[in-house]
């Protein structure tokens, strides 16, 4: 066994994609597979430089479908693995994730998002929310889904992401955008070996002292026992709602609040500063798991009394979960940005004074 | 399943090795996915290495090997085998780990990861059964489909000027540095057989020295894709499919005596 030594906690100025390559190794990522696209690929550069001399493996996939079957064996060996890509390369990933989840094998994937549809464009977009947290694959299957607004947010979220990915053996995934991807934040990072890790006895490591053959699979010819491994997934879908994460500011004595998620959940606090300065009582909320949903939390915020503005970088994914959790018990309004473009304050709260 | 059709007390001659299961195989008659996967087995069963093996079952006939083979398996997406199993070897290098596939499977939806992942010489064995059709689908035209052969989607017969070539993948990859031993071998006579199995085990062997890809081309059969009796199939391989196809070593190592099959193993 090789010893390299363990870095202790740090604060340092980082990029986003950089700083989450660093959070995986200190969270003591056994194995990286990934393949270059814009605007992600400082992950696996960041990787290929640092881990010769650090611990963990990475290795550069001839594409994203072969990267995501590389995670799932590597997982099913019982590794800690992740894999990172943006829009067109997750698209890529789909059917490979849709195997994991079935087989319930626990990894950390990353979305640094990007405009689309088709090639797009490299600016931030959130227009992957539904491939996100609707499944994205076939059948009927959830990630757990973790929307990082900082830099900081996304070192923190590559532990949060294995620990929950570990916890419930379920692929987790942090959706970011090429923004978070590219900004350089001051970051804490958080000692490495703080994120112990045991390998699962289910894992695929040979038959060690003869014990019973172990079978990585997501195959069930039998309708009968294919529902029953669906139900097994939706309790575990369901017991996941313990883990929902949110924040609200000013919320109490709201007439208005902004909900949004990532990027723009930064730009809607400056919108709801400037509200107040008008003399508007608006509030900020942000879903930070976006699978599961806090959609209690946001029903609770809805009445009559009070309307919603639902501020995203697409064409109104997020929006319609608001909907649904709100239930006609207040108005819900939204504002989108498509195609990389990022919305400005001004626009927003011009929007919100429209709605009003 | 009942291990014992016989009455144990019975029973003469037991060829029951650990490495396979009782599961009596899904395969049709005179298949030969069923001889391949009992020579690979009984190879990791001489070799006594059962607890360090791990396989990957393809999309494909073969799909339920983890029922036969009785080692650690992952079941892979279609064509993803190479990619999987590279997965499993980078994490466990110590691991025997090898892949089982079609010929769809590994010449056609995953001809990228086939190759690249011989081309970075991932230190695996790729078994490749290539019986020249889908035969999980019904029968449909394969990337090695023999040129004017019928099947559900050439039925007049595989135009090579529309539809290609049969692929010779084994060929192709054999040019790559990453490949350490290939070889195309058959199931077609009890003697193909055990020179199959010699070819299997020298593959293990070079996997444990750390040389490389080992790559093993078995040309099989798929009476019912094919449409044809078990007995026809053999006259088929030997008259056609080894007409593009021919048994025999494609890249063999420099250095001599690399391998040290034990007498015992040489029967
Ligand atoms: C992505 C995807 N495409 C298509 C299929 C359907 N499919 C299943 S097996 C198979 C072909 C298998 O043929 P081969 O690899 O030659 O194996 P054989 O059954 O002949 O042993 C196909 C096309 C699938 N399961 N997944
Ligand atoms: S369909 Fe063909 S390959 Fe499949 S089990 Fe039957 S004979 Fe074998
Ligand atoms: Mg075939």
């Amino acid at each position: 066994m090789e010893t390299k030594e363990l870095k202790g906690k740090e604060t340092r100025l980082m990029k986003g994609n950089e700083a989450m390559a660093e959070a995986a190794i200190r969270a003591g990522m056994d194995a990286y597979f990934g393949y270059p696209i814009t605007p992600q690929s400082e992950v696996l550069e960041y990787l290929t430089e640092e881990i010769p001399n650090r611990k963990g493996l990475v290795l550069q996939a001839e594409s994203e479908v072969a990267a995501i079957n590389m995670v799932y064996g590597a997982a099913g060996a019982g590794a800690r693995v992740m894999t990172s890509s943006s829009s067109p390369g997750v698209s890529l990933m789909q059917e490979g994730i849709s195997y994991i989840a079935s087989a319930e094998l626990p990894c950390l994937l990353v979305n640094v998002s990007r405009g689309g549809p088709g090639l797009g464009t490299i600016q931030p977009s959130q227009g992957d929310y539904f491939q996100a947290v609707k499944g994205g694959g076939h059948g009927d299957y959830h990630l757990i889904v973790l929307a990082p607004s900082s830099v900081q947010e996304m070192v923190d979220f590559v532990f949060e992401g294995f620990r929950l990915a570990e916890k419930y053996r379920n692929p987790a995934m942090i959706l970011a955008d090429g923004a978070l991807g590219q900004m350089m934040e001051k970051v804490e990072l958080p000692a490495e070996g703080s994120l112990p890790h045991i390998v699962p006895d289910w894992a695929t490591t040979g038959m060690k002292n003869k014990r019973p053959q172990n079978v990585i699979t997501s195959l069930h010819i039998q309708p009968e026992k294919m529902e029953d491994i669906n139900l097994h997934l939706q309790k575990k879908y369901q017991d996941m709602e313990s883990e929902i994460k949110f924040e609200q500011e000013d919320t109490d004595d709201a007439e208005v609040i902004l909900v949004a998620f990532g990027l723009s959940s930064r730009i809607c606090k400056k919108v709801a500063e400037l509200a107040r300065e008008k003399g508007i009582k608006a509030g900020t909320f942000r879903p930070i798991t976006l699978y599961p949903f806090p959609s209690e939390a946001i029903s609770r915020l809805a009445g009559p009394n009070r309307k919603f503005l639902v501020v995203e970088m697409n064409a109104g994914q997020m929006v319609e979960d608001v909907r649904l959790a709100v239930n006609g018990k207040s108005e819900v309004h939204f504002y989108g940005r498509m195609g990389g473009m990022i919305p400005m304050p001004d626009e927003i709260l011009a929007k919100l004074e429209s709605v009003l | 399943m009942e291990q014992f059709l016989i009455n144990p007390e019975c029973l003469v001659y037991d060829n029951h090795i650990e490495t396979l299961s009782s599961t009596p195989f899904h395969y049709c008659p005179g298949c030969g996915h069923g001889v391949a996967h009992k020579v690979l087995m009984e190879v990791i069963h001489e070799l006594g290495i059962q607890e360090d093996t791990i396989g990957v079952a393809p999309v494909g006939c073969s799909v339920f090997a983890y029922h036969y083979m009785n080692v650690d398996m992952q079941e892979a997406a279609h064509g993803r085998a190479c990619a999987v199993a590279t997965g499993i070897k980078r994490v466990l290098p110590e691991k025997y780990v090898f892949s089982y596939q079609g010929d769809g499977d590994l010449a056609a939806i995953g001809t990228a990861e086939t190759v690249h992942a011989i081309n970075r010489g991932e230190n695996i064995l790729i078994m490749f059964i290539n019986n020249a059709i889908y035969g999980m689908t019904g029968g449909q035209m394969a990337p090695t489909t023999m040129p004017g052969q019928k099947t559900s989607t050439s039925p007049y017969g595989r135009d090579v000027l529309s539809m290609g070539n049969p692929l010779k993948i084994t060929e192709m990859i054999a040019q790559l540095p990453g490949a350490y031993y290939v070889t195309r071998q058959s199931v077609h006579t009890p003697k193909a057989v055990r020179v199959l199995k010699k070819a299997i085990l020298k593959a293990f062997q070079y996997q444990k020295e750390k040389k490389g890809t080992c790559f093993i081309e078995v040309v099989s059969n798929c009476p019912s894709g094919w449409k044809m009796t078990p007995v026809d199939t053999i006259s088929y391989i030997e008259n056609e499919m080894f007409k593009f196809f021919p048994p025999g070593d494609i890249k063999v190592p420099d250095a001599k005596p690399l391998v040290t099959v034990t007498a015992e193993q040489e029967n």
